[in-house]
């Protein structure tokens, strides 16, 4: 149930140091009292709140208040010991005399914020006492990164072989996708791009029902209605992936919204690349998510490349950590290879979206270290050295595990052991998933709507007549 | 514009009564609708076997006019009340938001501006802002964040405000909206609505006179309704609204300021009905929308003249209601079918090869389509004028039909 209750003494009271910190000229004006909108009960429709009453101001309803009437301008008077300001719309804002433009980017970069070296060396010491993290958790976030890294090469080498047809790697993202997901809750919407199944995997989904899908059998929960690597699960809250680029930007605002309005506690997380991020997608909904302080993440998987469009071609801005701030959002640039300084920062973003109610942007620094999907060859475009060095020296799951062995959590029979084991339930998995049958015939016109209509049902039958009549013509395990 | 006004009758003799449709029913407050003879999908397939589990368990609700308009009959039920196109829409908006809270408004100038044409007028006073929330100028990414919203649980309405901007969203329609049910196996629903207006106004231009619906036929996944009257306005929002598919709602800028008297109970309309309009023998005319005004001008001249035409909205642009549809052409074999649409591709031209399929042994000469010719709107008031369908032209095609 979605609703939205506010008094307008306790907004006002939140608004203040909100509109300090955005600097805009605050009026106590009556006016604005009539904008709070008050949410009567309406019968029985709107559940009791209990004694809270909303804590969640919002801006959107000063903006059209009497903020912008032409009085205002007399009370840079009051303003004026120095340089001559103006209350613009949007603002107090300084006047000046030189005739400067800003550059295109600052003279350093985004400092990139990182815990683990290449070595597994923590370069901060305190962060062990400031996130405490558990050896349960540790070697169980290093489980699920090497098992992402056993899942995703023994799926490309099967689709080499031609049992499936399609795939798509992490490798060399394998602490985005666990670490990230380490530090959220099952209650947090996860809107992917497709580079995140790791994230899936950790929220409990099987090797089983990954096989199942890249198979697109009859035990698909998405019934083979989509490509390998498009998974799809609400029990684990993790939204079907489509194929188009970031059109699941917006997505992740609007399930934010949602939670807003239903004042869950929870935000939700979208993913993306470098190249998702020209898109008008991305561009509006971070817009959106500042204006309308949603609780959602904003994960950027900077890998490089964009297919074969490496990033110089893709934007001349200084990556993505640098945008947050044109919208007005919160970004942090974090080392997409360390799990430490992912889970740190997903976690605290998680923190910061939630109680203050307002988007993130965290940008991830890393290397796509396999091609851009099965269908593609990238050593086309790229030296196989670089991708090499990539691979081999700053590996996320490498550089985790030699943490873990410092910390005297893991040691090499225990990898044996575990790639062993991995590598048998992946490859079990597959030969199960492949002797399964595909999905029925019905499969083809349900869901389409939430009934089917009469026209599918026509057409149903005059396909499954047609199979009936001329069966050789079609694959020989396809049912009725 | 005339106000037509309805009274509730039963077109086709189908046995009602009986039990009502189950799971669905409640929430279609079954108990206030007395008055309205409510007909059971499954009695309608006995006798096509076209439609044979033609969405068994929903609640239909039909609504018929006598041929002209017939004061007399008003005294049958309650009086109602009178309003215009666009507060039908909001009304229907209002109740379902009150009966729902999960329903939301999103769109440019819904919120304390009440909308370009004033349908969310009200609304956000009454709801907050947040339930009716302004949006930046990015219609692709707000039928986005739209379908976020409705795949955790929200209904919302997105408002185009005008459908010409929903060519910006088409991303978001074709491959999400109409999609995400489907490629998830079923697991995320998406019951959104999309309305707004669009048809040729007065003198809007070319980009701000577009028909769109047929740019959106072929999109599995999304139903498409065209309104036409209050009545009909406020019946198929609220039921796009409770509907758990995405729906299109056509409605269109010169029909807003249509008065009509529509009932004080509360009503919801079939999504997949074509309306009656006007039952007749000697030709069956299929408009939608604003071209529903013009087939009943020319209806005027065509009586005066002796002919006895049977003129249907067809409102549900997808599917076709080709039972409705099917019936009157094995009446009258003989179909004119007047649209907005460009010539090509327009849904007239759809509905043509659909009735060619279906009803092709009915026909007694070939179905004539008039629609716009294939050019934007121009500006100038006279050549505006002149690409529409105007009722002489359909005067013409009847008599030429008729022959």
């Amino acid at each position: 149930m979605g609703f939205y209750l506010s008094k307008s003494r306790t907004v006002m009271h939140n608004l203040k140091p909100k509109l300090g910190s955005l600097g805009v000229m605050f009026h106590q004006s009556s006016g604005i009292a009539s904008f709070y909108h008050h949410q009567e009960s309406q019968s029985g429709l709107i559940k009791n709140l209990g004694a809270g009453s909303c804590n969640r101001p919002t801006l959107f309803t000063i903006w059209r208040s009497e903020h912008f009437k032409a009085e205002k301008q007399l009370d840079c008077k009051q303003n004026c010991g120095g340089p001559q300001v103006l209350n613009f719309p949007g603002g107090n804002v300084k006047f000046t005399s030189e005739l400067d433009f800003l550059p295109e980017g600052l003279e350093e970069r985004v400092h990139c914020y990182r815990i683990l070296d290449e070595n597994g060396q923590l370069t901060s010491s305190n962060f062990v006492q400031c996130f405490q993290i558990s050896d349960e958790l540790a070697v169980r976030m290093y489980t699920y990164m090497a098992m992402l890294q056993t899942m995703d090469t023994i799926f490309y080498e099967a689709q080499r072989q031609g049992r499936i047809s399609f795939y798509v790697t992490a490798i060399g993202e394998e602490a985005i996708n666990i670490a990230s997901a380490a530090a959220l809750q099952l209650d947090d919407p996860v809107f992917p791009q497709y580079r995140e199944s790791g994230v899936l995997l950790w929220r409990g989904f099987t090797l089983q029902e990954f096989a199942n899908q890249c198979f697109g059998n009859k035990n698909d929960n998405c019934k083979g209605r989509q490509m390998p690597a498009h998974y799809g699960s609400v029990k684990h809250n993790y939204f079907t992936v489509a194929s188009t680029v970031a059109t699941q930007v917006p997505h992740a605002v609007g399930a934010a919204y949602s939670l807003k309005m239903d004042r869950i506690n929870a935000c939700s997380i979208t993913y993306f690349g470098d190249g998702g991020t020209s898109t008008g997608d991305f561009h509006a909904a971070l817009n959106f998510a500042a204006v309308m302080e949603a609780p959602v993440i904003f994960f950027c998987r900077n890998n490089g490349w964009a297919i074969s469009t490496p990033v110089g071609d893709q934007f001349r801005s200084d990556g993505i950590v640098v945008r947050g701030q044109a919208y007005g959002v919160h970004s942090i640039r974090v080392d997409g290879n360390d799990a430490l300084a992912i889970y740190s920062a997903v976690r605290a973003a998680r923190q910061m979206a939630i109680t203050e109610q307002r988007p993130v942007l965290i940008e991830a620094l890393t290397y796509r270290g396999g091609h851009h999907t099965t269908s593609d060859d990238s050593t086309r475009y790229r030296s196989a050295e670089e991708i090499e060095w990539w691979r081999v020296a700053q590996c996320p799951v490498s550089r985790f595990r030699k943490w873990l062995e410092k910390e005297g959590w893991w040691n090499s029979d225990a990898e044996t052991e575990l790639r062993a084991s991995l590598r048998k339930q992946v490859l079990h998995a597959i030969q199960v998933a492949e002797q399964v049958e595909k999905p029925p015939v019905a499969d083809i016109f349900t869901d389409v709507y939430d009934a089917p209509p009469s026209n599918l049902h026509e057409q149903e039958t005059t396909l499954v007549e047609a199979i009936e009549k001329h069966p050789k013509e079609y694959p020989p395990n396809f049912s009725c | 514009m005339a106000a037509m006004l309805h009274t509730i009758g039963v077109a086709s003799p189908v046995a009602s009564g009986g039990v009502f449709p189950d799971h669905q029913s409640n929430k279609f407050a079954v108990s206030s609708l007395h008055s309205l003879p409510v007909i059971r999908s499954e009695a309608r397939s006995n006798l096509s076997s076209l439609h044979e589990s033609y969405r068994a368990g929903k609640l239909i609700a039909k609504a018929v006019a006598t041929k002209g308009e017939n004061a007399a009959a008003s005294g049958a039920s309650k009086p109602g009340h009178e309003l215009l196109l666009f507060e039908a829409l909001r009304e229907g908006l209002e109740e379902e938001m009150e009966r729902d809270p999960r329903v939301c408004v999103m769109g440019e100038d819904v919120g304390h501006y009440g909308g370009s044409y004033k349908v969310t007028k009200g609304l956000a006073p009454k709801f907050g802002d947040l339930r009716v929330l302004d949006t930046p100028i990015a219609e692709n990414s707000f039928t986005g964040m739209g379908i976020g919203a409705a795949m955790t649980g929200l209904r919302p309405v997105i408002e185009g405000m005008n459908m010409g901007f929903l060519l910006l969203a088409f991303n978001q329609i074709s491959d999400n909206c109409g999609m995400l049910h489907y490629t998830s196996g079923g697991q995320f629903t998406i019951p959104a609505v999309i309305r707004g207006p669009g048809g040729v106004g007065r003198q809007l231009g070319a980009e701000h006179s577009q028909r769109l619906e047929s740019y959106f036929q072929s999109i599995p996944g999304i139903q498409l309704v065209a309104c036409s009257t209050p009545y009909n306005a406020k019946g198929l929002m609220k039921a796009a609204i409770r509907s758990e598919n995405p729906v299109v709602l056509f409605e269109h800028v010169l029909l807003y300021n249509l008065k009509e008297r529509i009932p004080d109970e509360e009503y919801v309309l079939n999504l997949e009905e074509a309306e009656m309009v006007r039952p007749g023998e000697h030709v069956t005319i299929l408009t939608y929308s604003r071209m529903r005004y013009h087939v009943m001008q020319a209806v005027k001249t065509l009586v005066n003249k002796g002919y006895d035409p049977e003129v249907i909205d067809i409102r549900s642009l997808k599917p076709f209601d080709l039972y409705t549809i099917g019936n009157s052409v094995k009446k009258t074999h003989r179909v004119l079918i007047v649209e907005e649409c460009m010539r090509t591709g327009g849904i007239g031209a759809s509905l043509t090869a659909a009735i060619n399929e279906n009803f092709h042994d009915y026909l007694d000469a070939q179905i004539i389509c008039l629609s716009s010719q294939d050019v934007p709107t121009p500006y100038a008031g006279t050549l505006e004028e002149w690409t529409l369908v105007q009722p002489p032209q359909i005067v013409a095609a009847v008599e030429q039909l008729c022959q």
